[in-house]
């Protein structure tokens, strides 16, 4: 084998390589990727049957239920145009609480509610994610219209 | 006016960087001696006022002078006195001068060992530091002044983020900057070497003991940062592939390729033009994560710190000094041509494939990190990418690189082979493999695939690093630092592959709701719910938990998770405790009161998590004892008979080869 064949087989099978693990890594991409809707964007039935997602919006004032004794409990996202009822039974994140900006990863069930498999709240009292902000920055505003 | 005083000496220290940068870079090019001369008093001079403002502030907060905004944003006459000082690095203001301050010191280093550099070229380096530095101390003046006033001035502080409270956080920021800062060092080297246009290798063996000692730094930064968010978020996570995670992890990807490729290019004057790429690329990717995290265009837990409208002024400097540095890469790299050829089972092949799967796993980590902010940008939706995307494909390049770093260890330079090494190696996969299996399906059953795959790659590693150092040591032959810190540094990746094997696959983790008396299976453990009761501390009330935990009837700990609200924020948080140990950790975390007299816990068991932490320590301390080597030896790494005269036209004109400088210190 000449130096100048080696080097090309060299370089064919480097790009070979480099070519299956972007091609994985994009695969990977494709299948976690996780979009974000809020309320009104579900409404509008932009969300597919079963698709994970991450609802983003407030939970509504009064609106989070427990049932005593359980880690069971129900609330509601709202972005003021529309809202979804929640379920979720692991522990809530320590920012969490009524009147907040919440990000809940998880799927719709048959009846329209959202069941959550995780619920963030970031660790800061003024922070909001961005996401969230615009969703009920645009829904506060088309109320007021 | 105490406080004028350091503002007046961040601008004289403004001023003095921009000296350093003109002298340094203009010095050399119009061949004026006392330019040459001045370059390095400006640099001290620039780091006796950055280091006086930084003292100006930590002042203020010990005297509680609220009168300054960033210190009434950031404390409280509550806050205990070694918090008050750590505040200083506490939001976005002190990390800067933070960040302008462990340049500073950096370039103290560069000066204090200059002796051993020809004088243009040590000049030229100071000079990029020198650019550095005045971007970030114009940004901080400019955008980000922590000598701000109020007026008139807050009665109290708004105290510091409880999170912070913690004294992980007095080592955490500043380790990781000496990291993520150092690298600058190896990227000033980089365009010294390239303006002076320079055809030999000796900038590698400059640039090597820099660059190492940067890596070390940011492997014990990140671990710290991981081990920080271990306990102190609450929730036992130990990495989330948060973008200020990721911001500090792929220069730490490319940092690692760099210092196996400056091992070649200094051996062999192989990959010059990769090597001064791979060192633009990882301080571009520091200044990157500095962008990321002070900019706050992604979203992030540590986006505490953030505000939108100095992203600006942060990505025109990252377009300036990138940019420039590609520019002269372009115009310059060309001549650094490589002649010498390898064969492929040889040490330069491994490196390679080494460099080659480091660039993908960055490349990887890179795409997901800013894939949500270019989709936000071209309107395609708000979306994000977590662990389900990260850790399968960061395993893509991974398996392969662990598999190849026993052979590439012992491979020899340029003929190749593994030469006597080969059999010890063999019998080592074996051992490594029966080991694997016997852990994975004896000691931690429910494997998963990987589980025996990762544990006999972890062992093999930690096996492979010892076959050097022992033979040596049976043969009584010398053992070169170079050696042994490649050996120590392989031996802490061969502990972290083994502990995140397991920790990924044998994770019991369990959130629960219990009343008093009543307990949960976690394992082989009982976790056991005691009741609580109500505890108060300097500047915050609480509630605290008891957990009896027990295995086969045996008490094995009590634990005292803690729920915590902060009286000046009003910030609720969780306190988990933990029962450490090297072969498994223990944690329960409190949730909230869930009525009926009951609590929400979490219960979470982690086989072997120390050794993640404990490898990324032996692997700092690995880059330090070569550094620590190569500095004793008074010399730059490498044996002299790879040395070459340089023949760059400077140079050669001016007749100050390093070798013939290159002193003892």
């Amino acid at each position: 084998m000449t130096p100048r064949r080696r080097r090309l087989l060299w370089v064919l099978g480097i790009l070979v390589g480099v070519a299956a693990a972007g091609g994985l890594a994009l695969r990977a991409f494709q299948q976690n990727v996780m979009f974000y809707f809020d309320p009104s964007k579900i409404a509008a039935g932009e969300v597919k049957p079963g698709q994970r997602f991450r609802l983003g919006g407030m939970v509504e004032k009064g609106s989070v239920q427990r049932i005593p004794g359980t880690l069971e409990v129900r609330f509601v996202v709202t972005d003021f145009r529309h809202s979804v009822p929640v379920r979720y039974s692991n522990v809530l994140p320590d920012l969490f609480r009524e009147g907040a900006g919440v990000v809940a990863h998880g799927r719709l069930d048959a009846n329209g509610t959202f069941v959550a498999d995780e619920v963030l709240a970031k660790h800061d009292e003024k922070y909001m994610p961005p996401e969230v902000a615009r969703s009920l920055n645009q829904g506060a505003s088309s109320r007021t219209q | 006016m105490v406080i004028e005083l350091g503002h007046y000496a961040l601008i004289l220290a403004l001023l003095l960087a921009a000296a350093q940068a003109f002298f340094g870079l203009a010095g050399p090019v119009l061949r004026r001696e006392r330019w040459l001369a001045a370059v390095p008093s400006a640099a001290c001079g620039q780091f006796v006022f950055t280091a006086l403002a930084v003292a100006v502030l930590v002042h203020a907060f010990i005297v509680n002078d609220f009168s300054v905004r960033y210190v009434a944003e950031n404390s409280n006459s509550a806050l205990p006195l070694f918090y008050r000082v750590t505040a200083l690095w506490g939001a976005h203001e002190g990390s800067m001068l933070l960040w302008i301050l462990v340049l500073a010191l950096w370039t103290m280093a560069v000066v204090a060992s200059m002796r051993r550099l020809p004088v243009e070229f040590a000049a030229r380096a100071l000079g990029v530091l020198g650019v550095i530095s005045f971007g970030f101390l114009l940004f901080t003046l400019a955008t980000s002044n922590p000598f701000a006033r109020l007026n008139p001035a807050a009665p109290d502080g708004n105290d510091l983020n409880p999170v912070l409270q913690d004294p992980a956080f007095a080592i955490h920021p500043p380790i990781l900057y000496m990291g993520y800062v150092g690298f600058s060092v190896g990227f000033a080297f980089a365009c010294a070497a390239m303006l002076e246009g320079r055809r030999d290798q000796l900038w590698a063996r400059w640039m090597r003991p820099w660059t190492v000692m940067a890596w070390a730094f940011l492997s014990c930064g990140i671990a710290l940062g991981s081990w920080w968010a271990y306990y102190e978020l609450g929730w036992g996570g130990f990495w989330f592939w948060d973008p200020v995670e990721n911001a500090s992890f792929m220069p730490w990807l490319i940092g690692t390729a760099l210092i196996h490729s400056l091992a070649v290019t200094e051996k062999r004057g192989l990959f010059k033009s990769w090597t001064l790429l791979l060192a633009v690329t990882a301080f571009s990717l520091s200044l990157l994560g500095t962008f990321l995290v002070r900019s706050g265009v992604l979203v992030s837990v540590h986006s505490f710190a953030a505000d939108p409208s100095r992203g600006i002024f942060i990505l025109a400097f990252l377009v300036v000094m990138i940019g420039g540095a590609l520019l002269l890469y372009a115009w310059r790299a060309p001549r650094m041509k490589s002649a010498a050829g390898f064969d492929l089972m040889s040490r330069e092949s491994f490196l390679l494939f080494n460099n080659i799967l480091l660039t993908i796993a960055a490349a990887v980590v890179f795409g997901g990190t800013l894939a949500p902010l270019i989709a936000d940008t071209l309107g395609l939706g708000t979306l994000s990418v977590g662990p389900p995307y990260f850790n399968p494909s960061f395993l893509v390049p991974m398996l392969p690189l662990l598999a190849l770093v026993p052979l590439g260890m012992h491979a020899r330079w340029k003929r190749g082979g593994l030469g006597e090494a080969g059999r010890p190696l063999l019998i080592a996969l074996a051992v490594a493999a029966v080991l694997a299996l016997a852990l994975a399906f004896g000691v931690y059953a429910h494997p998963l695939t990987l589980t025996p795959i990762g544990a006999t790659l972890g062992i093999w590693i930690m096996f492979a690093a010892l076959i050097d150092p022992l033979s040596r040591w049976r043969r009584r032959l010398p053992l070169p630092a170079g050696v042994l810190g490649m050996s120590i540094a392989h031996l802490g990746l061969g502990v972290f592959v083994l502990g995140i094997t397991f920790v990924q696959s044998n994770t019991i983790e369990r959130d629960i709701a219990l009343k008093p008396g009543e307990s949960a299976q976690i394992g082989s453990y009982t976790f056991r719910y005691l009741g609580g009761e109500d505890i108060e501390g300097p500047n915050y009330e609480g509630f605290r938990g008891t957990v009896g935990i027990s295995r086969g009837g045996r008490a094995v700990t009590v634990l005292h998770p803690e729920k915590r609200r902060y009286w000046v924020q009003g910030t609720v948080q969780t306190t988990a405790a933990i029962a450490p140990g090297l072969n498994r950790d223990l944690l329960a975390a409190l949730g909230e009161d869930v009525g009926a007299g009951a609590w929400s816990l979490r219960f979470q068991y982690r086989p072997l998590i120390r050794l993640i932490w404990l490898g990324a320590l032996i692997m700092a301390i690995g880059g330090v004892t070569a550094v620590l080597g190569w500095r004793q030896r008074g010399l730059a790494p490498s044996d002299a008979s790879t040395a070459i005269a340089p023949g760059g036209p400077l140079g050669a004109a001016t007749g100050s080869p390093a070798g013939s400088r290159g002193g003892v210190s």
